[in-house]
């Protein structure tokens, strides 16, 4: 149970830290900080790279996980590059 | 025993650096000159977290043929995808990020949870992981305008009904399970209702208020990889997770704020049973320009304010736009371009489609920067824009957008407003800015319109 507890705690500190570091973002970054951010959820592919896979059932759930997963990191962050590129100061 | 041959301890560490490596690029992401180091920065993070992470699964050869396939999928959309169709490329990526974790929390629940705890977390992660799935489908059918349902129509109030269903089912899951059995595995209920329920939850909400689901669903995919990581005791997920919650969170907020309403109004009422006592009474008449006359105002003007909304997007007019912008600075003018926060289906998406027609970034102001100063703008050109420009946010108090902040054109010298009709803009009220003295309507295609101007230029 411990471990949860600190788990919790780094959830919280995490959550926190983010509402501080991105407070303030300029409208023209809208689109890709989302993108960006996006790309990052794809780290749920960490996750399904260690999931078990003792049954059939459990294979085909962790082959389509790492799959998805790997579309989200692959296409969040070529999009988001690609976006960022096109941002020009005068 | 060595501390470096527990392989897991090597990877916690690894994964430390890694969470610090996703903080300093999402905070670099935040700021025009360090954006494209921290989209890089957070690049690396992920290949660290994930390549430390191969060396010791279980599985290789699934591994392999996921990645590849994901590799190529998701690297062919990226380079493929035209700049235009950005909002309905996030909501898809952001989805199957969402199904991802739908899939880890499904399979954990098939590892058997060995706590209550754990228990609790698979039936939040599996919730989180499939609304924000199938919601972003619909958001994806909806931006790319494929899916086409109206809200108060049977199909919505069926979904509706599901969206209501799956948390109540959700709460059973958590708590109920052992006191009231069904006859049926309960989990593939939750998992049937889940997706079904995601669907209800975004298929009621109007594309004008796009911007909010979309940042909302965004948070949540980030919500839903912390909880996994819980699920995993995994801290980097908990971590990158928590960040992309955060951020998806002050987006979401950002967008309510520049509509001027909670997001409890925008998810589950919409403007459709606000609006019901009619706005302004049309007063004065509608003045009509043509081309050339709206040329020759413009040949004469010291200062251009161009306001775009989502019909730029749908005429897609922004190269013209550019072209006519380049052709007024030749002439002179000194033109700059008013953001609204909300124009168009995603936040942000005046400024990518601009961006993608050469527009350079620090031409473009938000309201807080044009208003004070708009007495003194001689042309407010507003193309396809219509909420965002609407009087009466600041001058009706009965109206339904009344404190919204609105872009103030109708302050300034001349407005032209590019227009198709004279129809209400998405929050169904009429705008009094098109009867206003000094405004004059330039009916027609955007596209043309400006291409019309641009041609005048030139000769």
């Amino acid at each position: 149970m411990e471990v949860y507890v600190l788990l919790g705690f780094v959830l919280i500190l995490s959550i926190y830290l983010g509402l501080e570091l991105i407070s303030k973002v300029p409208s023209t970054l809208h689109t890709p900080l989302m993108s960006g951010a996006n790309a990052i959820s794809g780290i749920a592919l960490v996750g399904a790279l260690v999931l078990s896979t003792n049954s059939q059932l459990q294979e085909i759930l962790a082959l389509l996980a790492i799959t998805f997963a790997s579309i989200n990191v692959f296409g969040g962050y070529l999009v988001t590059n690609r976006m960022l590129k096109m941002f020009k100061k005068k | 025993m060595s501390f470096f041959s527990d392989i897991s301890a090597i990877q916690n560490i690894v994964y430390i650096f890694s969470s610090i490596l996703f903080i300093s690029g999402i905070k670099m992401l935040g700021k025009e000159d360090t954006a494209v180091r921290g989209n890089f920065l957070s690049a690396s993070a992920m290949f660290i977290a994930v390549a430390v992470t191969i060396i010791n699964v279980v599985n290789p050869i699934i591994v392999l043929i996921g990645v590849s396939i994901g590799a190529v999928i998701g690297s062919l959309i990226a380079l493929r995808v035209k700049m235009t169709s950005i909002p309905e490329m996030v909501a898809l990526f952001n989805g199957f990020g969402g199904l991802a974790t739908f899939f880890i929390a499904w399979s954990e629940f098939n590892a058997i949870p060995d706590n209550v705890f754990q228990f609790i977390v698979i039936m939040l992660t599996t919730y989180i992981g499939g609304v924000t799935f199938s919601g972003s489908i619909i958001a994806y059918g909806k931006l790319s305008e494929k899916l086409k349902v109206k809200k108060d129509s049977f199909v919505t109030k069926i979904f509706t009904t599901f969206f209501y269903a799956s948390i109540l089912f959700l709460v059973y899951s958590i708590g109920f399970t052992e006191i009231i059995e069904l006859p049926i595995n309960f989990y593939t209920v939750l998992l049937i209702l889940t997706l079904l329920g995601g669907i209800g939850f975004v298929i009621p909400i109007g594309g004008g208020d796009m911007p909010v689901v979309i940042s909302l669903l965004n948070s949540f995919s980030g919500i839903a990889a912390a909880f996994a990581g819980l699920l995993l005791l995994n801290n980097v997920l908990i971590v990158a997770g928590s960040l992309v919650g955060a951020s998806g969170l002050i987006l979401t907020i950002i967008m309510a704020k520049a509509m001027n309403r909670s997001i409890g109004n925008i998810l589950f009422v919409g403007y459709a049973s606000s609006s019901s006592s009619s706005g302004s009474q049309e007063t004065g008449e509608v003045k009509p320009i043509n081309v050339a006359d709206a040329y020759l105002i413009l040949e004469n003007a010291s200062s251009v304010l161009v306001i775009p909304g989502y019909g730029m997007a749908v005429a897609q007019a922004q190269h013209v736009v550019r072209e006519l912008g380049e052709l007024l600075e030749e002439n002179g003018t000194e033109v700059k371009y008013g953001i609204h926060p909300v124009a168009g289906r995603m936040p942000g998406h005046m400024n990518v489609l601009l961006a993608e027609a050469n527009v350079p970034y620090d031409v473009l102001v938000e309201p807080d920067d044009v208003n004070p100063s708009m007495d003194t703008v001689d042309v407010a050109i507003v193309i396809g824009a219509n909420d965002v420009v609407n009087p009466s946010a600041t001058e009706e108090p009965g109206s339904p957008i009344y404190g919204m902040p609105i872009i103030e054109v109708h302050n300034a010298r001349t407005v032209f407003v590019l227009k198709r009709s004279m129809s209400a803009g998405f929050a169904g009220v009429q705008n009094p800015l098109f009867f206003k003295q000094n405004t004059r309507m330039l009916f027609g295609d955007a596209k043309e319109s400006i291409g019309g101007l641009v041609s005048e230029f030139k000769e």
